[in-house]
């Protein structure tokens, strides 16, 4: 169940797919790729049975997702109506190059709702691999879209698909500071909190229902966390000075913030309700910018206690701390990958800041971007593709990067200002 | 285009982060309240320290006195905001990643640190600024650190705990939204904000 077996492996590493999202006005992020894949499945996605009764479509959804991910190649299906694992003549397929086929119907259910129904073909050995149907409101085409996408991706790569999550970033238009979450396409961008004080350090519960982020409206650094089905908000941390960098247990049931009310910045740990604050460390300098590992024992952090900014261990249980990053002399913003072996984290080379991975048990370093100006990484829940904040053109954008550094998308805003600082929701239940 | 520049004036930072005449371009001294505010720069649109009423014009250094300095807003002591008076100089600027406070605010400093000494109902509000460069949270730190270095400076000198409270904007709130040195050196600031201002 791991890799595709009969998958041919070839290189078009420096193939360049061009591919923006068309026709949707609502659309606020268009997505860019630049580079593939070393290893692109080719995979033939047939206009599903009955489709084109409908103004909006599902089967062009899925295609743009698998083509996003830098790990698929799509094959013209040549104009057969095949909707069924018995109207598939594999050989036409074979003879395009298509290792994988998607057939599908599509056809009222009655009550407004629409039954959307696929098979995931082996064009090689030509078995079926998985076949699902749903049951939805016109309303759910691009999520029942994105999960056939989830379903086929994992299937085909065996890792987790993660069409079917969400982003959030801070936009800023003029004065105005939005919060906002997106689909992890960016369409159905929605605002979450805006104020014309700096809004940073959006942070997503581990159960994907509630942000925590830092607003100055009270004309200082405070932690919130709001709901995002209510729309309630709550205060984390407002003590004296500066209250900023939330991270959320795995758990979700406490978070590390940094907070100055001892003078310098340091960690502590607090219940989401804002109750119970205990201070993690003692160091005269700065600690901040926590991140949990993935099973809750560790945290890392970023301090200046040896003279530049590195990034530091801290074993909760002992309270021990070790240094973990020694190349260069500045490096912050950790994010660990959610195996919990690497960790994203943002390192500059010479005047330039570019996103980096490093292996904790190597500590073997992967520089992956070269923006010069990257700053914020986010891992996909997947840990296939690390979400970031770039300048393009003197504008904030977001961009994407492969773990392994091979595919690169640009995420740029339809509706200007800068786009800053993005957090990769988690895999929905 | 844009990115041609940018790329030129990270060359020039190199140039100038290790020479001090460059430093000393950054608009330090002739720096008076009121003179601050970038007009609709982004960001800097509450920065207390550009509202005050004192339209930027015509007392010259040294050519000012007390009686004929305008009166400012809420009868605070005009001594704060003349722009003859050292008081009324607000900013201490700092090197690249760096909250030292450097020789040439010495004066400054002493100047507020003797009149919050003789003042004891004033209070400020240090307010640590950074450059864009670099992650948000640890330049939210940073500027902490730089707020704090001031208020340090300030308490050796007698000033009481509680009339002096920090607090960091990070990079979130530039005075100067370019992105070139210049820009950066203005950026890299504490502002010293008297409650009431």
């Amino acid at each position: 169940m791991k890799h595709w077996s009969p998958v041919s492996r070839f290189l078009s590493a420096l193939a360049v797919a061009l591919l923006l999202f068309s026709g949707a006005a609502n659309a606020q992020l268009t997505i860019e790729i630049v580079g593939g894949g070393a290893t692109q499945t080719p995979i033939a996605i047939v206009p599903f049975a009955g489709e084109s009764d409908y103004p909006l479509g599902i089967t062009g959804v899925v295609g743009a997702d698998l083509q996003r991910s830098g790990l698929f190649r799509l094959i013209e299906s040549g104009g057969t109506r095949a909707a069924t694992p018995q109207d598939v003549r594999y050989a036409d397929f074979r003879s395009r190059g298509a290792e994988a086929i998607v057939v599908g119907t599509m056809s009222p259910a009655g009550g407004g709702q629409v039954n959307v129904r696929f098979y995931l073909l082996d064009a090689v050995k030509q078995t079926q691999l998985t076949a699902f149907s749903y049951t939805v409101p016109t309303t759910q085409f691009r999520a029942v879209a994105h999960k056939i996408a989830d379903v086929i991706y994992e299937a085909l790569t065996g890792d987790k698909g993660v069409f079917s999550t969400r982003i959030a970033y801070i936009v800023k238009q003029g004065r105005r500071h939005m919060l906002q979450v997106a689909d992890a396409d960016g369409f159905n961008p929605q605002t979450i909190v805006q104020s014309d004080e700096p809004l940073m350090s959006p942070s997503w519960s581990p159960d994907g229902a509630r942000l925590a982020y830092v607003s100055f409206e009270n004309r200082k650094p405070i932690v919130y966390v709001q709901d995002l089905a209510s729309g309630r908000k709550h205060t984390v941390a407002n003590f004296r000075g500066n209250n900023s960098a939330p991270a959320w247990s795995p758990d979700g049931q406490r978070m590390v913030v940094t907070l100055t009310k001892d003078g310098n910045s340091q960690m502590y740990m607090i219940n989401v309700d804002g109750s119970g604050e205990r201070r993690l460390t003692q160091s005269g300098a700065i600690d901040t910018e926590a991140n949990f590992a993935p099973d809750g024992s560790s945290i890392l952090f970023v301090s200046d206690r040896g003279g530049t900014p590195q990034i530091y261990r801290l074993t909760l249980s002992s309270g021990a701390v070790e240094r973990v990053t020694f190349e260069g002399s500045y490096n912050t913003s950790p994010r660990y990958a959610p195996d919990g072996k690497s960790f994203a984290f943002l390192k500059r080379d010479g005047n330039r800041f570019n996103i980096a991975v490093q292996d904790m048990a190597s500590r073997q370093v992967q520089t992956l971007t070269q923006g010069g100006n990257d700053e914020s990484p986010s891992f996909a829940p997947n840990g296939r593709m690390i979400l970031y904040a770039s300048v393009q053109g003197g504008r904030g954008i977001l961009a994407a990067v492969s773990s392994d550094g091979r595919v690169k998308q640009r995420l740029s805003s339809a509706v200007g200002g800068d786009v800053r600082e993005p957090a990769w929701g988690p895999l929905g239940k | 285009m844009n990115k041609i520049v940018f790329v030129a004036a990270l060359g020039l930072l190199a140039a100038c982060s290790s020479t001090p005449e460059n430093q000393n371009a950054a608009p330090v001294d002739d720096r008076a309240v009121g003179a601050g505010a970038v007009p609709g720069g982004p960001g800097s649109t509450t920065s207390p320290a550009g509202g005050s009423s004192l339209s930027g014009s015509a007392i010259p250094p040294g050519g000012g006195s007390l009686a004929s300095a305008q009166p400012s807003s809420g009868g605070r002591p005009s001594a704060l905001t003349d722009p003859a008076n050292i008081l009324s100089k607000r900013s201490v600027y700092y090197d690249y990643d760096s909250f030292v406070i450097k020789d040439d605010y010495r004066p400054l400093i002493e100047a507020h640190g003797r009149y919050l000494r003789d003042n004891r109902n004033a209070h400020i509000v240090v307010q640590g600024n950074t450059d864009e460069r670099g992650g948000r949270e640890y330049n939210l730190a940073l500027g902490n650190k730089r707020a704090e270095s001031v208020k340090r400076a300030l308490a050796i000198m007698g000033v009481q705990d509680q009339q002096v409270e920090t607090v960091s904007f990070g990079k979130e709130k530039p005075r100067n939204p370019e992105s070139n040195e210049a820009a950066w050196a203005e950026n890299r600031r504490s502002d010293i904000v008297y409650r009431g201002e």
